[in-house]
């Protein structure tokens, strides 16, 4: 290449990179920066004090709290929707009984796929609308109404399900998975399609029930979209703010009820930042939630590393 | 990618050019915001005096000018805007004065570009989620020092001047360094509220005391019907009720050692004690609404306006926000928190104080006529306006014309905050400690769903108290 295309290349380069630049990567600086300080958020008046705030955050019971209840939701969100996104797009794309060699999914599969595409389309925002209604606490509620009808629940002592140490976290994941299952049902579905049939033909010549073909054919072939759903599914498991801060039980501010069972980390920071007004702490805990993003990521791609095969 | 490359006049002149348009771009943009603010912050300080400036006279103090024009923008949130619009009909048949009116939840995102050009509104209802912090404008030097309105003789009776018509103490919440820079103008008043048309038909009595308040819960729960019921999602409501108790039973001295950080402010004070196992009772006794420890505020005070439960807890924004929900009949009722025994206010005694700040910029283009507007604000008329569009209290004392008729609730408002007299009280440590008041709130959470006994709770909120009172930011805050 001539001098001048590097200036070419750079010219056009220039505009993306500074606001990348000034939009992304320059805020992280200052949120660091700021980590370092007593900042409270509202003026540009504040003190250094060093590596302070770090050392006060591994102390904090609630933040610590929050971090197990991310890691929780990080080992079972992504584990629970792919294994029940697989099934079904197994289904619903080589489950069916074969004619004469032929490979399909179960009767209506091509319904199914939209009716189970429908949640996706929500907003977060009003999946908690939805879900405050099906969990709410009184009679009202979709699930106490049901089991009140049932007789299981009196109803003078219905569930409070979010109101519950023990179920608040498992409710929420409930919405998380029943959201997200029809998106990777579509997205395995896509890679399962690119599988040439004859493969599965073969397996069935050879004899191969069902779970063989999935767990030998299907399976390894769609490790790609697997790996990287557990990327995305796991970014969610770090987040979970909208859900938190607007079903749970109040903690001065963003949920986090009953008692900090259901805060995460998001929640806490946001807590922090804006309502105690300890928003140089708040960056502390923004720069931990930056690194534990990082390292998850890292250790995500590591972990799934396969040979690819090609096909 | 060489074989396109084309180096000549032509080429290098559509390569700079994009590069310099793209640089010019990124300088422009800031450089513009730059000398717009300096131009605007150079000639904006003396700019209003000259044209909106009228005659003053015995009725217009501040000389605003016929003709001129107001800027007004309201939060358009609980209380809605139509008070405001209701207000401006009348400044431009008194006054002449014609006003352009926003009403906006968006404050932060209308104002602030505005204060930074040097060309804000004349009057602001500064309030809601998203307002901006009165604290930060003052600091930037954009609020007017009220006192020239406070000061100023009043509508009602020009003997007077306008600060010695408001009720003591609202405008403290407004004070920066010792001036008023924000007037709160809405009186808000705590407690219990219930239904006139279900105790008529039930026979209960208003409840004086605990005792008598858990018969009309026990008979409540008899018929089928819950007795408390608190917005239990959002725990600050409970608080109302178990902080209220605590006031009423151990004086101000009670209420203070709390907002003090006291070492004894919950353990090892009889009045803390007293007022939680009276509010466990409730619970124990199963005379909570089903379900209501798990209710948004909305879910459950629909609930009670279904006659679900006998009593709610609540501030006297209550009545406008359910203004939808409430059937006709309802007959909504304030009532002060029934007394435990042996305690040292009367029944009387409620929790009450001001909010929502009203401010005057600095900079305002017609400041007369603000000062004008604030100053009728605070004119029984206006006041009366306020109460009939808002359904919600002034900070003027006695500031509703009797022969209004309001609606119930905002009546018996009324007539609980004249019974109370001076018997008032306010709690501080929900604004000045906010963590605190978190801790409190998810113990008062744990008590209510039966998780933690009233020991325990003690417990909780004291830990609460001291680990605030190591805080040395907290030595700041006092109160006598």
């Amino acid at each position: 290449m001539r001098k001048g295309q590097y200036r070419f290349v750079a010219g056009f380069l220039f505009v993306p990179v500074a606001l990348y630049v000034i939009f992304v990567i320059w805020p992280y600086i200052q949120t660091f920066g700021y980590s370092l300080t007593n900042w409270k958020g509202q003026s540009q008046t504040f003190d250094f004090v060093g590596l302070d705030n770090y050392k006060t955050l591994f102390q904090d019971d609630v933040f610590l709290k929050a971090i197990w209840h991310n890691i929780l939701f990080l080992i079972f969100i992504p584990v629970i929707t792919i294994l029940l996104a697989l099934f079904f797009a197994f289904m619903l794309n080589a489950g069916g009984h074969g004619r004469a060699g032929g490979v399909q999914g179960v009767a209506g599969s091509k319904l199914y796929k939209i009716v189970y595409f429908f949640p996706q389309v929500l907003s977060l925002a009003i999946l908690a609308v939805l879900f405050n209604a099906v969990y709410r606490s009184d009679g009202g509620g979709l699930l106490n109404g049901f089991l009140i009808k049932l007789g299981l629940v009196d109803a003078d002592t219905p569930v409070e399900w979010l109101n519950e140490p023990g179920m608040v976290l498992w409710a929420l994941m409930l919405v998380v998975v029943w959201h997200g299952v029809g998106f990777y049902l579509v997205l395995f579905s896509a890679a399962m399609q690119s599988i040439p049939r004859d493969i599965y033909e073969a397996a069935l010549i050879d004899g191969a029930g069902r779970n063989q073909s999935f767990l030998r054919i299907t399976l390894p072939l769609l490790w790609d979209s697997v790996q990287t759903a557990w990327v995305y599914l796991g970014i969610v498991a770090m987040d979970m703010f909208v859900l938190v801060s607007s079903m749970t039980q109040n903690m001065g501010a963003y949920g986090g009820g009953p008692d900090h069972h259901s805060d995460v980390m998001s929640t806490v920071m946001m807590r922090n930042f804006l309502y105690y007004g300890k928003s140089g702490y708040a960056c502390a805990m923004g720069v931990v939630m930056l690194l534990l993003t990082l390292i998850l990521s890292v250790v995500t791609l590591r972990a799934t590393r396969r040979e690819r095969i090609e096909y | 990618m060489g074989s396109t490359e084309h180096p000549g006049a032509e080429g290098v002149g559509r390569r700079d050019l994009i590069k310099r348009s793209a640089a010019l771009g990124l300088v422009a943009v800031p450089a513009m915001g730059l000398m717009s603010a300096c131009a605007s912050g150079g000639d904006s300080g003396s700019s209003d005096e000259g044209d909106t400036k009228g005659k003053t006279s015995k009725d217009n103090p501040f000389g605003a000018k016929k003709g001129s024009k107001l800027d007004v923008v309201v939060f358009k949130g609980g209380y809605g805007d139509d008070y405001a619009k209701a207000w401006e009909a009348d400044f431009d048949k008194k006054l002449g004065i014609t006003s352009t009116h926003t009403g906006t939840q968006e404050i932060t995102g209308k104002l602030q570009p505005r204060f930074n050009a040097g060309n804000p509104p004349d009057v602001v209802d500064d309030s809601g989620a998203q307002q901006i912090k009165v604290d930060v404008l003052y600091k930037n030097g954009q609020l007017l020092d009220l006192a020239e309105v406070l000061d100023a003789p009043s509508v009602d009776d020009p003997a007077k001047k306008v600060r010695d018509t408001l009720i003591p103490g609202t405008l403290d919440p407004g004070m920066q360094e010792g001036k008023v820079v924000a007037l709160n103008y809405i009186y808000t008043v705590w407690g219990l509220w219930y239904s006139g048309k279900l105790f008529k038909e039930k026979g209960w009595q208003e409840p004086k005391t605990w005792d008598d308040f858990l018969a009309v819960c026990k008979d409540a729960k008899s018929q089928g019907i819950g007795g408390l019921a608190h917005q239990g999602k959002y725990p600050y409501y409970i608080n109302v009720a178990i902080m209220d108790l605590i006031a009423k039973k151990g004086g101000l001295e009670a209420m203070k050692a709390i907002d003090n950080l006291d070492p004894k402010a919950f353990v090892g004070s009889d009045a803390a004690q007293a007022a939680v196992e009276a509010v466990y009772e409730v619970v124990e006794k199963g005379y909570l609404m089903p379900g209501t420890n798990g209710l948004t505020h909305t879910e459950s005070q629909t609930r009670w306006n279904q006659y679900k439960a006998a009593f709610i807890t609540s501030g006297s924004w209550l009545e406008n926000e359910q203004l939808k929900q409430t059937p006709t009949d309802f007959d909504m009722k304030f009532l002060p928190m029934p007394l435990l025994s042996g305690s040292k206010l009367p029944f009387e005694a409620i929790r009450a104080g001001s909010g929502e700040p009203f401010i005057i910029p600095a900079k305002a283009g017609n400041l007369p006529a603000a000062k004008e507007f604030m100053r009728r604000m605070l004119s029984k008329e206006w006041s009366t306006l306020f109460a009939k569009q808002a359904n919600s209290l002034t900070i003027l004392k006695d500031g509703v014309d009797p022969g209004v008729r309001l609606r119930p609730g905002t009546q018996s408002t009324v007539e609980a905050s004249k019974a109370a007299g001076d018997n008032t009280f306010r709690y501080l440590y929900t604004e000045w400690y906010s963590e605190m008041g978190t801790a409190i709130e998810a113990a008062s959470n744990e008590l209510m769903a039966k998780r933690i006994q009233p020991k325990e709770w003690l417990k909780r909120c004291q830990a609460a108290v001291d680990k605030q009172a190591k805080d040395p930011a907290s030595k700041k805050n006092h109160r006598d």
